[in-house]
């Protein structure tokens, strides 16, 4: 534990995404784009969580997100933590929640879908979220966001 | 509870209802600043009865040059002949032009293209795109990038709202009225689209529906629930006689299909027992009319076709005038114009 804070509290501003599964690290790097980023980027793989058993943890330096793309990761890991620090300070601690719409980032399970077929972006409609089902905007087809697909 | 596409048409209403910032937005894009028609689930009653109007002034006066000067395209990415003549004929009675391919396979133009790509070029062209296509949700996107409207003559299992026009209008056309009617549904109300769209569509006129169809081919339970969210009443029926058919004004009848079934057994079973003859009209009501998607294979007996309760042939008539009146709102042609046209052809 004493090796983590030392990873958190070493960020002087910028944004921690804490508690992530490690099975699904490598799907929120993709989801942030964090490989295009330019700014210093800390990842932390396989760390002891007395939560989790084990967890991963990402550390972007100088880099806010907006509350859209980082509550898109609940797609892929639901129970994350965000911190949110400025000039040393933790101004913001706080889990995602699952958004109204989700645009391009999962995958329609319909074969017969326009997006599927056509090159642009999906687009799924929240209906349940305490169940986690979303709706196709195109073709209508609903989904159980823990079977999704990621584009 | 995965769905399927054409259950799916249901949750498009459900997300209406919740009326987010997306349906909202959408809403506008589609009916006010692009006037598209991509399911029937987005109008309302108001709507409904705006357009049954329209219809009835082009059933009185089907020939005029109202569109003269405008294109209308017919984009067929999957041919459908019954479809497209009637859409073809609602343009050319009221004196537009029109453009477009009856089956992609023989048009090089569509070959290996996007959709958006035919849609753009196409939208240089025409006024407004009457498109049919195979993938579902196909024509939603259209409409979000065209810059004329679309009018959603099918896309895959999903939606084909000119359809439930044209049904919305006989009845109406038939009763006087949409409010509080019987209407029974038989045959595969499992796959049927046109049941499923006609059901949603008249949850705004306090219906009560009947459902008599074999087990495997039974209302799916999504439609049911449906019903009793908008407060729809329903009745089930095993039996299909003259004493159920006593209670209808409307006797929907579709196709049950030998594809349908997984067990083939049943299906010699259930085969004849969904089958209208003559003397199960023994009953009926003076008003009740039988209605039909069209085409039919043997689901109603010939004899029928000259019995007073025999209206399909019309109603496929009224596709006419339903996409008469689909065509000129999508152009943004008010009920008020065509009461007062001077392109009337007498
Ligand atoms: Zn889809």
């Amino acid at each position: 534990m004493k090796r983590q804070e030392l990873i958190v509290s070493a960020l002087d501003h910028g944004t921690v995404i804490d508690h992530i599964p490690c099975d699904r690290l490598f799907e929120v790097i993709n989801l942030l784009h964090l490989d295009q980023m330019t700014s210093k980027v800390t990842i932390g793989f396989n760390l002891k969580s007395s939560k989790m058993g084990t967890k991963s943890i990402i550390k972007i330096a100088d880099r806010f997100f907006t509350d859209e793309e980082l509550n898109q990761l609940s797609v892929v890991a639901p129970n994350v933590t965000l911190v949110i620090i400025r000039d040393y300070e933790v101004v913001e601690k706080r889990p995602v929640s699952l958004p109204d719409e989700l645009h391009g980032i999962v995958h329609c399970d319909n074969p017969k879908c326009i997006t599927n077929n056509e090159p642009m972006q999906t687009f799924f409609h929240v209906t349940d979220k305490q169940h986690g089902v979303i709706r196709c905007h195109y073709c209508n087809h609903e989904q159980d966001i823990r079977k999704v697909k990621l584009v | 509870m995965p769905l399927r596409g054409k259950d799916s048409e249901l949750w498009h209403i459900f997300a209406q209802g919740l009326a987010d910032n997306a349906t909202l937005y959408h809403r506008q894009t589609t009916f006010e600043m692009n006037r598209s028609l991509v399911t029937i689930a987005d109008h309302s009653r108001e709507k409904i009865e705006y357009l049954i109007r329209m219809a009835q002034e082009f059933e009185r006066r089907p020939n005029r040059l109202i569109l003269q000067g405008r294109i209308v395209a017919t984009l067929f990415f999957e041919p459908s002949t019954r479809t497209r003549l009637s859409f073809e004929t609602a343009a050319n009675r009221l004196g537009a032009r029109v453009i477009g391919f009856a089956d992609p396979k023989v048009t090089s133009g569509t070959k290996g293209e996007t959709l958006k790509d035919t849609i753009m070029m196409v939208s240089n062209y025409a006024d407004v795109i009457v498109m049919r296509h195979y993938l579902e949700g196909a024509a939603r996107y259209a409409s979000e990038i065209a810059p004329v409207p679309i009018i959603n003559a099918g896309d895959g299992a999903n939606q084909h709202p000119s359809q439930t026009m044209l049904d919305l209008y006989t009845i109406y056309q038939t009763q006087g009225t949409l409010d509080n009617l019987n209407i029974y549904m038989v045959g595969d109300l499992k796959y049927g689209r046109t049941v499923h769209s006609l059901l949603m569509a008249m949850r705004h006129f306090n219906p009560t529906f009947h459902f008599i169809a074999p087990d495997e081919l039974a209302m799916p339970t999504l439609y049911k629930d449906y019903c009793r969210q908008w407060g729809i009443k329903y009745v089930e029926h095993k039996d299909f006689d003259a004493d159920v058919i006593a209670g209808a004004d409307i006797l929907y009848m579709t196709r049950v299909q030998r594809e349908r079934f997984t067990d083939l057994m049943e299906y010699e079973r259930v085969k004849d027992r969904y089958l209208l003859k003559l003397d199960m009209l023994s009953k009926a009501r003076d008003n009740m009319r039988i209605l039909h998607p069209l085409p039919r294979v043997n689901e109603i007996e010939y004899s029928i076709d000259d019995d007073p309760h025999a209206y399909y042939f019309q109603q496929a008539r009224n596709g006419l005038y339903a996409r008469q009146a689909i065509i000129c709102d999508a152009l943004g042609i008010s009920l008020e114009d065509i009461q007062n046209d001077p392109t009337i052809i007498k």
